[in-house]
């Protein structure tokens, strides 16, 4: 018995691991969206932007974690400049005009990351006081820098949490997701809701892509695979719902490492085929506001 | 004796914990004017949405004819003689006055197979849109686009649309909202003349056009009705004036 | 409803496109006949787009996919199984399989709406993709497949048409181009074309007057992806190969981009749009290494300021030139 338990135990922790970043990616997707109602498919770029700043600062500093601080502060100026200078513009765009807007963006950030850092796979050394096993059973061991992320990414679940349902701001973030119109009129300073939306979502995205750096690959061509699954984490959970986001991702992330195990032919449809069955159901997501 | 061509029976809306509208029930005759009047919040449009099908029901029943049509879908029941307005004037902007009509007479007689045709000079479907247009005294107008008109002309067209529907019973939410007296007195005269052959289903702020039209007053209040009488009966009942001037 | 001297206007400059392009081949530039008969590919392919967009309203991101399926039928049936070469097989079976495909998936995504719609048929997509890429029962793999001959039209022993020779292979493509723009025009302005467009300009009119809503969607979806699969045909049997890059999101992009460059719910805007896709992509690539950040900042600059596409210069320009005046 012990020894069945530990390959499953293990791909449940990589699948929690999965689904905790996909969750930080799609959150700020969903809020995007919901407050804003701004398509950006260059989201996951800022995944990928948060993997190169981990890599080119920690090669700088020399130290994982100032980097990431680094990386974030750095992030989130990029966001409040991305929303200053264009998304703040496309509000009151239809949605194809802000899908290309954000294409371009795309385009705009691959040549940026090819000439600065190049097109080669580049890796993230894991910290070494983070860089050893726990053994799981008698046989098995799992890293315990990937469990680290996991517990990383539930505090920051938690923060969010507490930001959105305790503070006033979270409120006004709210208000902005229900009814943005409305908020405005009693008093909801709409523009710096938005701009804080964005440079929150641009923030959690890059957070999640530095915080994994070290677990995996940073190479060119990781935003986008991100992104596609992080738009399905956004359908089945509903436009707006963070909590959505998280259910989703959870559900999309245990389908998936689990699925690759046990029916590996059709591991990579699973994803989608349970996004179809949702839109049977509801269209509009699990759990639309 | 006058036939009831649509009915709602005990008809409910819930929306999680609000109540919108709680076992309403009231009958549209034909060649009768059936106005609904109550404050703001009464449930009016809801319970118009319910009988276009724009809302499902909580429960209860909507019949027309002798048809239960409570699960069928606004393009069902539109087929089947039911025609709305909105209160909010929901026209196409962009298409000509004409076209605006046209587009609704085609629903009709969809003929979606005709690939070769060209739907605009189908001469049954000019045919419908030019008589609900002189009908709603829109002629003259037919080549203007649609978002250039007045608001009140564009009630006009809202009207003029689902008369080109050739409907049965008419749901008019608010049809004299935003028109100047002028306006309304024209709006107010073809609705007499077209309750003769149809039967109306009013809701309207508007109290003067509504005691001068209609044959039958439901009160609303709430979501539920207070009482559905003749004009003179609710004009004069304490009651209604409690639930309005109550507030 | 335009004025008549537009109209008179549009016609004549269709009339000297087609000509102009039926007359190319004389210039005897061979290598840029090919690249022409890729732009007009690409022209249906974008043209089979703003039926879904322009004209129905629903933005897709997965466009590609059908491309794909026209090109790999062709693949499959000739190549990989050997069923058929002939035109008049493996044409009509890649646009059945196109309508079939899509009937489905448009059961799905058109549950949909605004957002949702434009991520769902991205996602679709790309199981496409991942179909052509990972499993090689259809010819799946990361090369793609190289295709040994064009297909045949061979009616009673006589070969109709021969395609390997690369002037009739031409013709034939711009005669797709030409007999497409013919069925869409008559299909817009037939009495399912204009409810079509009239989901567009309302869709809850629509349904509130008596429309089957979702029923004309699906039509419309199916044959758009119809189009987008005789496009895609016309490349694999021109290109003499398919590979899934076909399908692949950049090429969805692609599609929205050459629909808002050339402008959108004007069939010439498809052409516009190849065009001036084209064009730019080859500038870029020629002038400069770094074709992306110019690429992307062209897209950019193209959304903020001119989102009617270059369709509407002429009359940016005459509001220009009135307020100066």
């Amino acid at each position: 018995m012990d020894i069945s338990i530990g390959p499953l135990l293990i791909q449940a922790l990589n699948a929690i691991q999965y689904g905790l970043l996909l969750f930080l990616i799609a959150s700020g997707l969903t809020l995007i969206f919901g407050v804003m109602g701004v398509i950006n498919i260059a989201h996951g770029s800022f995944y990928m932007m948060g993997a190169y700043f981990a890599f080119t600062l920690t090669g700088l500093t020399g130290n994982f974690f100032i980097a990431v601080f680094i990386g974030a502060v750095l992030s989130v100026v990029v966001g409040l400049f991305l929303e200053w200078a264009l998304f703040s513009h496309l509000y009151k765009r239809n949605h194809l005009e802000q899908v290309l807007l954000s294409y371009g963006l795309i385009l705009i950030f691959e040549e940026i990351r090819s000439v600065t850092v190049g097109d080669s796979v580049h890796s993230v050394p894991i910290p070494s006081w983070l860089n050893f096993s726990i053994p799981l059973g008698e046989i098995m061991t799992y890293p315990f820098y990937r469990i680290f992320i996991s517990l990383v990414c539930i505090v920051i679940a938690i923060a969010l949490y507490i930001l959105i349902n305790k503070t006033r701001v979270g409120s006004m973030i709210r208000a902005g997701a229900s009814n943005s119109g409305m908020a405005e009129i009693l008093g909801v300073n709409i523009k710096i809701v938005n701009r804080l939306v964005f440079s929150l979502g641009v923030g959690l995205a890059a957070f999640a892509g530095m915080i994994n750096a070290p677990a995996s690959a940073v190479a060119p061509g990781m935003g986008m695979e991100v992104l596609i699954v992080s738009f399905v984490v956004v359908v089945i959970g509903g436009i707006g719902s963070v909590w959505g986001a998280l259910f989703a991702a959870m559900v999309i992330a245990f389908a998936d490492t689990f699925g690759s195990v046990f029916f590996p032919q059709v591991a990579s449809m699973l994803t989608y085929i349970i996004m179809a069955l949702v839109l049977l159901w509801r269209p509009d997501g699990l759990f639309k506001r | 004796m006058s036939e009831v061509l649509l009915k709602a029976i005990e008809v409910t809306k819930r929306f999680g914990g609000l109540t919108a509208n709680q076992d309403v029930s009231l009958e549209v005759y034909r060649g009768k004017t059936h106005a609904i009047l109550g404050p703001n919040g009464a449930g009016k449009s809801t319970l118009i949405n319910m009988l276009s099908g724009d809302l499902s029901v909580t429960s209860g029943a909507v019949i027309l004819g002798d048809t239960d049509v409570t699960n069928r879908t606004p393009n069902q029941r539109s087929l089947m003689g039911i025609g709305r307005s909105y209160q909010k004037t929901n026209i196409f902007p962009e298409f000509t006055v004409l076209e605006n009509c046209r587009l609704a007479a085609q629903s009709r007689d969809p003929r979606a197979s005709a690939i070769f045709t060209n739907a605009q000079k189908h001469k049954a479907y000019l045919a419908h849109a030019e008589r609900a247009i002189s009908e709603t005294g829109l002629s003259g107008y037919e080549n203007r686009i649609a978002s250039e008109l007045s608001h009140g002309e564009q009630r006009q067209l809202e009207l003029a649309i689902v008369l080109s529907t050739q409907p049965t019973v008419l749901l008019l939410d608010e049809p004299l909202a935003g028109m100047g007296s002028e306006e309304s007195a024209q709006m107010i005269a073809l609705l007499k003349k077209l309750v003769k052959t149809h039967g109306i289903l009013l809701v309207e702020h508007d109290m003067e056009a509504v005691f001068s039209i209609a044959d039958i007053i439901t009160v609303m209040v709430n979501g539920t009705v207070v009482m559905t009488d003749l004009p003179e009966a609710v004009r004069a009942s304490a009651e209604v004036q409690q639930a309005y001037f109550g507030h | 409803m335009k004025p008549m001297t537009r109209n008179t206007y549009v016609y004549i400059l269709w009339a000297v496109f087609f000509i102009a392009l039926l007359l190319f081949p004389l210039l005897q530039l061979d290598f840029y006949s090919e690249m022409v008969s890729r732009i007009v590919i690409l022209t249906l392919f974008a043209v089979s787009l703003d039926l879904l967009v322009g004209y129905t309203g629903l933005v897709s991101f997965g466009h590609a996919a059908w491309f794909g399926v026209g090109a790999y039928g062709f693949a499959i049936l000739s190549t990989k199984y050997q069923v058929a070469d002939s035109l008049w097989v493996t044409l009509p079976v890649s646009l059945i399989a196109a309508a079939v495909l899509s009937c489905i998936v448009g059961f799905f995504v058109l549950r949909t709406r605004g957002i949702y719609f434009i991520m769902v048929t991205l996602a679709f997509a790309q199981v496409f993709y991942f179909l052509v890429h990972d499993v090689p029962a259809i010819g799946g793999s990361t090369d793609g497949m190289n295709l040994y001959g064009r297909p045949t039209m061979n009616i009673a022993g006589w070969d109709v048409i021969d395609l390997e020779n690369p002037l009739s292979m031409y013709y034939f493509i711009l005669a797709g181009l030409f007999v497409s723009l013919i069925f869409l025009w008559a299909f817009l302005r037939s009495p399912l074309g204009r409810a079509i467009q009239g989901i567009k300009a309302n869709e809850h009119r629509m349904l509130s007057v008596g429309f089957p809503v979702f029923k004309y969607k699906l039509i419309a979806f199916i044959v758009s992806s119809v189009l987008a699969a005789f496009a895609g045909y016309l490349f694999a049997v021109q290109s003499y190969g398919v590979n899934p890059e076909l399908l692949s999101w950049h090429k969805s992009a692609d599609a929205l981009l050459m629909l808002i460059l050339g402008g959108m719910g004007h069939l010439y805007g498809g052409i516009i749009g190849a065009f001036a896709l084209v064009l730019l992509k080859e500038l870029f690539m020629a002038y400069t290494d770094w074709w992306q950040m110019w690429l992307g900042t062209t897209i950019v600059l193209l959304v903020l300021f001119l989102p009617g596409g270059l369709v509407s210069v002429p009359h940016r320009l005459k509001t220009l030139l009135g307020r100066v005046s």
